[in-house]
Formats: C-alpha cells, sequence, structure tokens
C-alpha cells in the first residue's frame, strides 16, 4: 500500500508542474501586452518600463516561469489590479462559500443518488426502475444556470407566500452579518499572521461557523440561501450516480457469490446491504471524485446565477475585467484542488479494492 | 415454473430466432448485428427520434419559423417587449398576433429564434466532436502504436489538461483567445480531446498484438499502413459512442461559455446566450428563459440517449 501511495503522488507532481506552465502560457497568450491592458489604454512608455521592470517583465520569459514557479511554491499569487489587494486574501474570502457549495451538492447528490440507484436496481424492468432511469437521463441533459433560474422562479416568485419560499440570490439577508467564532470567543489573534489568516477562512464558512457558535439565525439564513444553488448544482452528479449505483448494482446482483448467499438462505436485504451494495459502491466512489470537476466548473454557472461570492464568480468577473493575476491564480489553486482530490480518490479506491494495489 | 420474467425470456429467444431465418442468405456483419441490437433499444431509438426530428428542424428552419430570426417586430404589429405567449387554439384573442412562445426584450419572435437556434447548436456540436476526435484520435493512435517516449509525452499532456476541471479550462482558453462561438468551439474541443486519445490509445495497444496486424507485418506492410488501414478502423467502434455522448457535453458546455457572454454574441439566435440576455427577466417573462433551456435539454436529452443506445448495442456484455 505504501508503495502505491508514494507512485500516485509522485505521478501527481508531474500534472501540477504542466498544470501551472499551461496556466503561465495561457495567460501570457492574451492579445495585448499585460502594461496597456493592466494600466490602461493610455499608459506612458515610461510607466510601462516601470511596470514591467516591477513585475519582471523584461526578464526572458523561461526566467519569467522560473520566478512564477518559486512564488507559487511560496504561496504568493501576487497582487489584483482591480482590488489592490493579495490574491491569497481574495481567495480565502471567496474559497470557503464555493467549498460549502459544491460539498453539499455531493452531499446531497450521494445521499438522493444512491437509494435511488438502489431502489431501481432492486425493482429492474418495474416503473420505478423506468423512472428513475427517465429522470436521470433527463438530469445529466439539463444546463445548470437553467435549472437553477427556473428554481428561482418556483420558489421565489410562485411559492412566494407560502413557507416553501426560498431566498433567490446572495450568501446572507440584508442586515444580517455572520460573526467570526474567534472573535465571539474572544480569541487572540495577531492581525496578518497565518495562524489569524487560517482562522479567517473557516470562519468565512459561514454554515459552520455559525453551526458551531450555535447563531441560529444566522446559520439558518446561510442554509436558506444555500438550498438552491445547491439543488441546482447537484442535479448532474445526483444523475450520473444513480445511473452508475443501479447499473453496478444490476452487475454485483447477478455474480456467482449472490446466488450462493439467496441459496444459503440469506435474507433478501442482508444479501443486498452487506453482499451486493459493499461491492457496488466501488465505482461510485470512483464517479463522486470525478464529479468534483464537474462541480466545480458548475459552480461558476451556479454562482453567476445566485449572485453569490465564490471563487467561480470570481474568476469569471477578473476574466471578463481582464484581472489577471486573479486568473492565474484562481485557476493554478482550483487545478491544485481538483488533482489532489483526484489524488484521494484513487487512493481510497485502492484501499477499498486491494486489487488496484498490486497492478 | 414460468415467471414472467422466464416467459418474456422465452419470447426474446423466439423473436430472435425468428429474426435469424433471413441470415441463411445475408450475412451476419458487426454492424447489422449493432443495427439490430440497437433498435430493440427503446432509449437509443428515443434519442435517435429527438436527433431526427432536431435536424429536420435546422434544415427546414426558414420555412417553420414564422418569423426571421433577427426581425424586430415593433412598429410591424400591435406587440410590446417581453409579451408572453399567444396562442390563438388557447383562447388568446384573435385580433392579437399569434406568438407561440411569446416575444424576447428586443420584441423578435422567441419560437422563430430558438428554431433558428437548433441550426447553430447542431452544427456546432457536429464541429467540435468533429475537431475533438479527429486530433485526438490521432493523438492517441500514434502514441499507443509507437509507444517509448513519444507516448510517455503524448500522453503526459493529455492528463495535464484531464488535470484541469474542463468547464473552467474551457473558460480560460476562450479568455486567452478571444470570446467568440468559434473560439468557443476550440475550447471545448481541446478539454474534451484526451478522452478521444485515451480510448484511442488503450484500443491501438489492444489490436497491435492482434494476430491480422502480425500477418500484415510478415507480408511487408509499412507501420504507417497498418497503422491507418488495419489498426485503426478496428479502434473505431467505442470512439463512435464517445463521440455521440461527446455532442452532447459539447453543446451543453458551448450554452454555458454563452451563457457567461464567452461564447455566441447577440443579436446570434443561439439557446444559452439568448437565455443569457434574459436572464434578469426570469421574474417578469419567464418565457424567455424557460423555453431556450428546454431547448438544450432535449438537444443533449436526444444525444445522451442515443449514445448511451449505441453502446449498448455495440457491447453485448451489458445486455440488460
Amino acid at each position: 500500500m505504501l508503495s502505491y501511495i508514494t507512485r500516485r503522488i509522485l505521478l501527481a507532481i508531474p500534472v501540477l508542474v504542466g498544470i501551472v506552465v499551461v496556466v503561465f502560457f495561457l495567460i501570457r497568450a492574451i492579445p495585448g501586452d499585460p502594461c496597456s491592458s493592466l494600466l490602461g489604454e493610455r499608459a506612458t512608455e515610461e510607466a510601462c518600463e516601470r511596470f514591467n521592470e516591477a513585475n519582471g517583465l523584461n526578464e526572458p520569459i523561461f526566467v519569467q516561469l522560473g520566478i512564477y514557479m518559486r512564488n507559487i511554491a511560496t504561496f504568493d499569487l501576487g497582487e489584483s489590479v482591480r482590488f489592490s489587494r493579495p490574491v491569497n486574501q481574495l481567495l480565502l474570502e471567496r474559497l470557503p462559500l464555493t467549498t460549502e457549495l459544491a460539498l453539499s451538492a455531493l452531499v446531497l447528490a450521494v445521499i438522493v443518488g444512491v437509494p435511488l440507484g438502489v431502489i431501481a436496481a432492486r425493482r429492474h424492468n418495474t416503473f420505478a426502475d423506468t423512472a428513475t432511469v427517465a429522470l436521470a437521463n433527463v438530469g445529466v441533459s439539463m444546463p445548470v444556470f437553467w435549472l437553477g433560474l427556473m428554481l428561482q422562479y418556483l420558489f421565489a416568485l410562485v411559492l412566494r407566500d407560502t413557507p416553501l419560499a426560498l431566498q433567490p440570490t446572495g450568501r446572507l439577508s440584508a442586515g444580517i452579518r455572520s460573526t467570526a467564532y474567534y472573535d465571539l470567543w474572544g480569541w487572540e489573534l495577531t492581525e496578518g499572521s497565518l495562524w489569524a489568516k487560517f482562522n479567517e477562512y473557516i470562519a468565512n464558512h459561514y454554515i459552520f461557523n455559525n453551526l458551531i457558535t450555535g447563531q441560529w439565525e444566522v446559520f439558518w439564513d446561510a442554509v436558506s440561501h444555500m438550498i438552491l444553488p445547491t439543488i441546482a448544482l447537484s442535479t448532474i452528479p445526483l444523475a450520473i450516480i444513480a445511473r452508475i449505483t443501479r447499473s453496478s448494482l444490476l452487475e454485483v446482483l447477478s455474480r456467482d457469490y449472490i446466488r450462493t448467499a439467496r441459496a444459503k438462505g440469506v435474507r433478501e436485504r442482508t444479501v443486498v446491504r452487506e453482499h451486493a451494495l459493499r461491492n457496488a459502491l466501488l465505482p461510485v466512489v470512483t464517479i463522486v471524485g470525478l464529479q468534483l470537476g464537474g462541480l466545480l466548473g458548475g459552480a461558476v454557472l451556479t454562482e453567476t446565477v445566485f449572485n453569490l461570492a465564490g471563487v467561480g464568480r470570481a474568476l469569471f468577473d477578473a476574466i471578463t475585467g481582464r484581472d489577471y493575476a486573479i486568473v492565474q491564480g484562481f485557476t493554478v489553486v482550483i487545478a491544485a484542488v481538483y488533482v489532489l482530490v483526484n489524488l484521494l480518490v484513487d487512493l481510497s479506491y485502492a484501499y477499498l479494492d486491494p486489487r488496484i494495489r498490486i497492478e | 415454473m414460468t415467471s414472467p420474467n422466464h416467459k418474456r425470456a422465452i419470447e426474446q429467444l423466439e423473436r430472435e430466432a425468428a429474426d435469424a431465418k433471413p441470415l441463411y442468405d445475408k450475412p451476419l456483419t458487426q454492424w447489422r448485428l449493432t443495427l439490430r441490437r440497437f433498435r430493440q433499444r427503446r432509449s437509443g431509438m428515443i434519442g435517435l427520434g429527438i436527433i431526427s426530428f432536431l435536424i429536420l428542424v435546422a434544415i427546414f428552419a426558414p420555412i417553420l419559423a414564422p418569423y426571421e430570426p433577427n426581425e424586430i417586430l415593433i412598429g410591424k404589429e400591435d406587440v410590446g417587449r417581453y409579451d408572453p405567449p399567444c396562442i390563438h387554439l388557447l383562447g388568446c384573442p384573435e385580433e392579437t398576433p399569434q406568438h407561440i412562445l411569446g416575444l424576447d426584450g428586443n420584441v423578435r419572435d422567441e419560437l422563430s429564434r430558438i428554431i433558428f437556434g437548433s441550426r447553430v447548436s447542431l452544427t456546432l456540436g457536429f464541429f467540435t466532436v468533429t475537431l475533438a476526435l479527429v486530433v485526438g484520435a490521432t493523438i492517441g493512435a500514434i502514441a499507443g502504436f509507437t509507444g517509448g517516449w513519444l507516448d510517455n509525452i503524448l500522453m503526459r499532456a493529455m492528463d495535464v489538461i484531464l488535470g484541469f476541471p474542463s468547464f473552467l479550462l474551457a473558460i480560460a482558453i476562450v479568455a486567452s483567445i478571444g470570446r467568440g462561438l468559434q473560439n468557443a468551439l476550440i475550447a471545448i474541443a481541446i478539454v474534451t480531446m484526451p478522452g478521444y486519445a485515451r480510448v484511442m490509445r488503450a484500443q491501438v495497444l489492444a489490436i497491435k498484438e492482434s494476430d491480422f496486424v502480425a500477418a500484415s507485418r510478415a507480408l511487408g506492410a509499412r507501420p504507417s499502413q497498418i497503422l491507418i488501414r488495419r489498426v485503426v478502423p478496428n479502434a473505431m467502434t467505442p470512439l463512435v459512442v464517445l463521440a455521440t455522448l461527446g455532442v452532447a457535453t459539447a453543446i451543453l458546455e458551448a450554452a454555458g461559455l454563452s451563457f457567461l457572454g464567452l461564447g455566441a454574441q447577440p443579436p446570434l439566435a443561439e439557446w444559452g446566450s439568448m437565455l443569457a440576455s434574459e436572464r434578469n427577466q426570469v421574474f417578469t417573462a419567464p418565457h424567455l428563459v424557460f423555453f431556450p433551456g428546454l431547448a438544450i435539454m432535449i438537444t443533449v436529452l436526444g444525444f445522451n440517449l442515443m449514445g448511451d443506445g449505441l453502446r449498448d448495442a455495440l457491447d453485448p456484455t451489458l445486455n440488460r
């Protein structure tokens, strides 16, 4: 197992380096020189010269790449021109929302998708099965942004005067503020220290922060803002998970050892739960990991539709506003998170299925 | 003891036996077998039906659409911006002009725009997949056939592309080469390419070892000839499935890019950008958001169903 872990980690390194290189050259390929796009069309030559000097843009391209790699290795992602703030700071303000959104969507997809798939497989070729398959097919074909807008229309307008009405946009309602746990508990944190930044990052997970501090009003407000985006974002992974669970369980249920278990007189429920489902869930684990990429991509659209200030939305704004430090930094960080999650999925897969390790 | 399942199995066998009769005069080729299995798949046939319908709509768009897609009706008819659907059969007063799906913010007929939008989405899906398939399959074939360092370099490059969440990479690529439908097409082709490369490589690796390739080699065929004439044609089957599903992904992602304003630009009647330009009207004119999205969903559904049907038909081990 250990050698497998080492090999997988070593294999992830060239991919990470490749990602950094690709992002570096993608940004450099943007038409127009960085000076005029950052300082404006009417920047003087002198100002440009100073700008290039300050940002190391007069160096040969491979030296620039080296500097960039070194900066990334020390978590220095540069400074946003539009906000005049370090990209790191923006990241720790924006990332928590996306994490909460993606995680809750993934959890919803699993807790609804897996049981749906199991029901469909156990009632193979019945109405429940056909309906699940049909729903799953429609689910994977739906554009996230469309579903998001339709949910807003349904829950915020049509059901406006019912208890089912939900907040259409934003992260918290006007007038509601989330107080960080460290302020509430009177922690002494040094301004600007790494520990303070880490705590700020954690506290920006509003749902988590208000859950542990017991600020129920704020907690419920944050949750009610998150329900619609979560449903919208989880549809595609939910449909895919239901489908994979169904076909995987169907395959396992036709195996000989299941017949043996049934022949021994094991109760059907035990057969499904203990013998079949454990093996059938292996492909589901892989799919759950793979869905994360889709979730991060879908988060851009979901955050745009629901007007949420997450990384996806920030990235999109940065692209349209030509704020290259953000584009560069956020893309690298998101891709790195994605690679690491896939690595974790591979490792958990190897843990669950010993055959993988030996290969 | 004849359970319903058992009875169904017997009926199926009888049907197959009946179907099998004409085989004495016609050889049962792989293609024919696949076609027969595909026809038995209900979902695949539904998908085929949807796609055929959409292709017909796209071809006959000028005949089917009551108006030009960019025709502004203000001053021509007594209608206003964001007018809801008006269907005479459903009790809309006869004196108001009929607009089945209503009017958009520029007083254009929504139905006509959606009909013409099918042309954009179908061509886009087709060209994106063709580009990704040709480039990806070539890379995969070369990597698998030559092996060694070239294989390593090519496949690591593909791994890097796969290292990004695909939609985000597409956004980044469009940002760097400029917005527009054509660039969105290129971006989506690039991010979907590794799938084709990987499948092609795996296929080539397997086929490379087969006897008929060895026979060709023994007969003195050049490696390039073996690859193009013998290996690639035999490796295409799974790629066909992947390509069909790929059209669905391409249309969905292109609509997403257009929604963000990175793909199709107004006034082009493209479903994603139509939806984007009216998204703030979702509470006042929901029909302008609902119908373009529905059109996207039906199209994507068609290709997904057809792809699934093809996959089941081409892989008999998945018979269920």
